[in-house]
């Protein structure tokens, strides 16, 4: 929310705009105390250069249509002329004239510049282009009375001011509004809250009412109506424009702006009607299905029945309640009466209604925070006041109507605090006493009674209801930088569980393998899992940015898959990624049976890799699973490719991609993979390796050469191999696999080198023959026969 | 005859002086061996009267003696060349050696992550973990967000169901919005004493620019004990800052409001040249939040906080557009 230095010191003073390091001090209070400084912006030390100046006459230029030739006179009596884009001056108007060698806010210097060989001695300027207003519609018109040839800001009286930013948290719908904000300040000095200068005075008149229907008072706490004549629409004061145009409203006129001015003071957002369109009364209703109404910005709205309208006598909507008013019964230049709706709505259904239209007005925007419902007297107050200085003869009427509504709060509401739960939560040591003057200037009122504390919370803060509440007022009035610094004792000492530490290990063998890290998004297209042959059904998005991210993945894959297609089509081929994440398959109740898994995808290289990589990982972590080739994996290279068991449960699949499934995914590599369930192999942490000693025996190498059928898979035969060696047995390794010339079609030859050894003796010809006999003997049972 | 050994002998000498290095291993019995000329001659010895005998004996040992000494000589001369003819021949330039087997790297989400793990491990906090999927009951209502809660709206919550037909909400299933469900889940597993860190992946419907990603990670800390403090709050802060930043970084809070701690603070760490870096949120557990993870206020009282992790990658590196972290492009990876 922008607020103004000048107006906050309407409440003060708080900071002199002109002094730079009270500015600054004022900026680190309001952040300190939670009303966050997002920026500063200085206004008034205006443009250097830019001088009024009075139109002398205008002139079109027959071969440029679109600018206008205009000569003024800066107060030396001698006539410049200037090229100008815009044409609301005419001949006796004062402008703002920048000079030449004037710098623009915006960064451009005015030089002297020519169209059609005239030269332009300068610029005039629109607030836009000056950064003072929004209105960069025309270039502006300074006061018909101001003197010529002083400084722009000089001739307007525009004096040094300063917009702060404010970044306001949801708990606080009192700082919307510079009073709140003033209350804060004050409160944190411990200086009273000032009241603002008045308007002017205006005429208590005669009772008449606009009466209210209140239908909806679940929905609408409060809704009063007061009636106003003798007024005349006309132009705000200057310096009620001004403000307004500075914190980013439009001035309409004087009834419009008086209205705004009262809610950006007070918070209290309000409108005020032509009398004529709603004299006959007001009912406050839900809205009818697909009722219709439009609203002030021109835009025709349909309703459902969670909408709240505020109707005519003929039952005729006139407005959205608490979101926006409509364009029927909109002031006129002819208005002489206005009747002033000042009401109080429940904020959760105004933030349905805002959000459904998609409608958020400064109203709304007030309402759906919390807008404090005692503060509608004042409101109206200020509002005749303000009104009254532009139309001197205006009338206040009595019979201001009061509908009250159950939605209303109650304005009498305290909270039992205890000193001692402030301290304890505070790690301070107040003593009742001193609690009083911390809260008393935010309008907690504070009875003691021993320990206890009786607080009474005013209407304007609806964020506090508990004990917990007062407390933390107490610690920002007293200052968060004075609570003082300690750190806890932790009773246990910081640590890494195993399964954590485990995962770390993981990722350094996985980096040492030369595997980097991938992070793809875990929302997938509905079709990906299927479309990379992942059965099963998916886990779904209901409300997705886009439907490419409508599913919840059950496999790693299809992300690495994209990121090997992704770093292809940049020629990277050859990538080795892996990536450690959650995958979130549906299980037996709501939530899905989510686990932690891994996959690695090795690009340009072939199931082997695959494995190799794998089993190494496996010896890492000190795993491991036997590779089931019997069982065919879905989305995986059918001949190449084998499921991972350890005992009897799947934990993952190994081998490749398969080729119409990379192709699917845009990769025309070869792809090795392995993908496994995280979860067991983290949580088990095998138990530290006993040493054996190492034998100082000599060994021996045996070297045995099988043919066995290609569908027996070598793993079979390496196992038969380590058992018939027993105890000799110090590695088992397969050296060669070999098909062709010699060995018979659908078979193919292993050799293995066996390493033997006697632990306690020298290893003997007869040792290594036994070796050799059983070994023929168990790759025998496997259809394996020596190869000769 | 010991003319003919002297001569034999410097026969034998040049044989060795002029022998090719690759044949040196031959000499010995060339020269010296059993049909070599100066063996030769020793079988002569036999015809020589004693003294004679003694003699040329005498001197025909000293010839074998030095013939074999100069064999032994021009060995190593052969070894020595070989070795430099070796060295010679094996030269190799060390720069141009090949690319080999490049190392992997880890994500840079993953290197902050584990760096905030350690500095938090080194406080004294351990690591809590949660599911990513949660349900509405530990996302929000337990953080004092009931249906309904104004705040909730400002949490862009992306829901889950079983099938497309469902409305977002129904069954109360979504992706976490914040780390903090771990907090409920950790005071309902274990009693106080409470010092758990809780890093993780984290969900809005936020669409991707250069500084939001609807995946991202937080890590969250929690602490309940008796008699904890605002003050143990703005001293673990302050601690954490030093040693994960420097010591020449400093921290403050100020307040703020979130709806699962009171009082609420953001916390701004203050770099050395005296400017401001917006962190993380962070507060006294509420009351509410202590009860929703079975805990009496009245006994236990704690703190929490949490500031996100992609941040703190981004800004060690530069990395100006946090989504480049997540396209996975190898060329981007390999620089970290």
């Amino acid at each position: 929310m922008k607020v103004l230095l000048s107006w906050l010191n309407d409440f003060g003073p708080f900071a002199d705009p002109s002094d730079e390091s009270s500015v600054e001090t004022l900026a680190d209070e309001m952040t300190a105390l939670g009303l966050a400084v997002e920026s500063i912006d200085r206004i008034g030390s205006g443009v250097d250069g830019v001088i009024s100046a009075k139109v002398l006459r205008v002139e079109q230029h027959p071969d440029a249509a679109k600018v206008r030739r205009v000569w003024v006179d800066a107060g030396e009596g001698q006539e410049r002329h200037v090229w100008c884009g815009a044409s609301n001056m005419a001949a006796g108007d004062v402008v703002a004239l920048a000079t030449l060698g004037t710098q623009m806010p915006d960064g451009r210097t005015i030089e002297r510049r020519g169209i059609l060989g005239i030269d332009s001695e300068g610029m005039l300027c629109s607030e836009t282009e000056l950064g003072i207003g929004s209105d960069g519609s025309g270039i502006m018109i300074l006061p018909a009375d101001a003197p010529l040839g002083v400084a722009y800001t000089e001739a307007i009286g525009l004096e040094d001011d300063v917009i702060f930013d404010l970044d306001l948290t949801r708990n606080r719908p009192d700082c919307w509004s510079v009073r709140g904000i003033a209350r804060d300040l004050a409160a944190h000095r411990r200086q009273p809250l000032a009241s603002p200068p008045a308007g002017a005075d205006y005429v208590e008149g005669a009772e008449r009412s606009v009466p209210v229907a209140l239908e909806a008072g679940d929905r609408c706490g409060r809704f009063t109506t007061t009636v106003l004549s003798n007024l005349a629409v006309t132009e705000s004061p200057e310096w009620i424009a001004r403000r307004l145009t500075s914190v980013g409203m439009r001035p309409i006129n004087n009834v419009v702006d008086a209205s705004n001015y009262v809610m950006l003071e007070l918070g209290q957002p309000n409108h005020a009607y032509d009398h004529d369109a709603v004299s006959s009364g007001l009912r406050i209703r839900q809205a009818k299905s697909d009722e219709r109404i439009t609203t002030l910005d021109g835009v025709e709205r349909v309703c459902v029945t969670d909408d709240l309208l505020i109707c005519d006598a003929s039952d005729a909507p006139v407005g959205i309640g608490g979101v926006m008013g409509g364009a029927d019964s909109e002031i006129a230049d002819s208005t002489t009466e206005v009747a002033l709706e000042v009401a109080w709505f429940e904020s959760m259904g105004i933030m349905r209604t805002a959000t459904r239209h998609a409608l958020r007005s400064e109203a709304s925007a007030r309402y759906e925070r919390g807008v404090d419902p005692a503060v509608a007297d004042d409101a109206i107050q200020r509002f005749a006041s303000l009104l009254a200085l532009t139309c001197p003869n205006l009338v206040l009427h009595a019979g201001t109507v009061d509908e009250r509504g159950s939605a209303l709060p109650s304005t009498e509401r305290s909270v039992e605090v205890r000193v001692s739960a402030v301290n304890r939560v505070l790690g301070t040591e107040f003593i009742a006493d001193d609690l009083p003057p911390l809260l008393d200037g935010l309008g907690l009122r504070v009875a003691i009674d021993d320990d206890r504390m009786s607080v009474a919370i005013p209407s304007w803060r609806p964020d506090i209801s508990g004990e917990i509440d007062v407390v933390e007022e107490v610690a920002r009035m007293f200052g968060y930088d004075r609570l003082g610094r300690s750190v806890p004792r932790a009773a246990v000492h910081g640590h890494l569980s195993a399964a954590q530490r485990r995962r770390r290990e993981l990722r350094r063998v996985l980096v040492g393998l030369g595997v980097s890290e991938a992070m793809p998004n875990p929302f997938v297209a509905s079709d990906t899992m299927a479309l990379a042959g992942v059965d099963g059904p998916t886990m779904r998005i209901l409300n997705p940015l886009v439907a490419e991210e409508s599913a919840l993945r059950t496999s790693l894959r299809p992300g690495l898959l994209a990121a090997v297609a992704h770093n292809e089509h940049h020629r990277r081929e050859g990538v080795s990624l892996f990536e450690i994440g959650h995958v979130y398959p549906p299980g037996d109740g709501d939530l899905p049976d989510e686990y932690e898994a891994l996959c690695v995808v090795l690009a340009g290289r072939n199931a082997h890799d695959a494995v190799a990589a794998w089993r190494e990982i496996a010896a890492a972590l000190g795993t491991g699973a036997m590779i089931d080739q019997g069982t065919r994996p879905g989305g995986l290279h059918p001949t190449r490719s084998a499921v991972l068991r350890s005992g009897r449960d799947v934990i993952g699949v190994i081998g490749e991609i398969a080729p119409d499934v990379a192709g699917r995914f845009g990769v025309s590599e070869r792809v090795a993979v392995f993908e496994v369930r995280l979860d067991g192999i983290l949580a088990s942490e095998p138990r530290p390796a006993s040493h054996r000693v190492v034998s100082r025996m000599p060994t021996s190498d045996l070297d045995l050469a099988f043919v066995m059928p290609d569908d027996t898979p070598a793993e079979r035969l390496e196992r038969a191999l380590r058992q018939a060696a027993g105890d000799l047995l110090v590695s088992c390794e397969l050296f060669d696999v070999y098909r062709g010339q010699g060995v018979e079609p659908g078979t193919r030859s292993l050799a293995f080198r066996l390493r033997l050894q006697q632990r306690e003796r020298n290893i003997t010809d007869a040792d290594i023959a036994a070796v050799r006999e059983r070994c023929i003997a168990g790759a025998e049972r496997l259809d394996a026969t020596l190869r000769g | 005859m010991i003319d003919d050994i002297r001569s034999a002998c410097d026969e034998a000498l040049a044989a060795v002086a002029s022998a090719h290095l690759d044949v040196v291993d031959q000499l010995h019995a060339e020269l010296l061996g059993k049909r070599s000329h100066l063996s030769g001659m020793k079988a002569k010895l036999g015809s020589l009267d004693a003294e004679e005998r003694r003699v040329a004996g005498s001197a025909l040992n000293q010839a074998m003696a030095s013939v074999s000494a100069a064999i032994d000589e021009r060995r190593a001369q052969a070894q020595r060349a070989a070795l430099e003819a070796r060295i010679d021949a094996e030269r190799l330039d060390l720069t141009e050696a090949p690319p080999v087997g490049r190392r992997g790297h880890l994500h840079l989400v993953t290197q902050a992550w584990e760096q905030l793990e350690d500095v938090f491990v080194g406080l004294g906090f351990t690591v809590a973990e949660g599911p990513e999927v949660e349900t509405d009951w530990y996302n929000f209502e337990a953080l004092n967000m009931g249906e309904g809660h104004p705040a909730r709206g400002e949490f862009d919550t992306l829901f889950v169901g079983r099938s497309d037909n469902e409305l977002p909400g129904e069954s109360g299933i979504l992706l976490r919005t914040h780390t903090s469900p771990v907090q409920i889940r950790a005071m309902l597993a274990q009693e106080p004493p409470i010092h758990i860190v809780a890093p993780g992946r984290v969900f809005r419907r936020d669409t991707p620019d250069a500084t939001h990603m609807p995946v991202f990670h937080q890590i969250e800390g929690l602490v309940v004990d008796r008699d904890i403090t605002m003050a143990d709050l703005a001293g673990t802060i302050e601690a954490f800052t030093r040693a994960f930043f420097g010591e020449e970084f400093t921290s403050r809070l100020r307040p703020s409001y979130f709806p699962f701690t009171e009082p609420s603070a953001e916390f701004d760490v203050r770099r050395p040249d005296g400017s401001w870096l917006e962190l993380g949120g962070c507060g006294m557990v509420h009351p509410e939040v202590l009860r929703a993870g079975g805990l009496d206020p009245e006994q236990w009282s704690g703190f929490a906080f949490g500031f996100g992790i992609d941040r703190m990658a981004v800004m060690r590196h530069g990395v100006s557009d946090i989504r480049d972290m997540y396209v996975n492009d190898i060329r981007f990876i390999e620089q970290f």
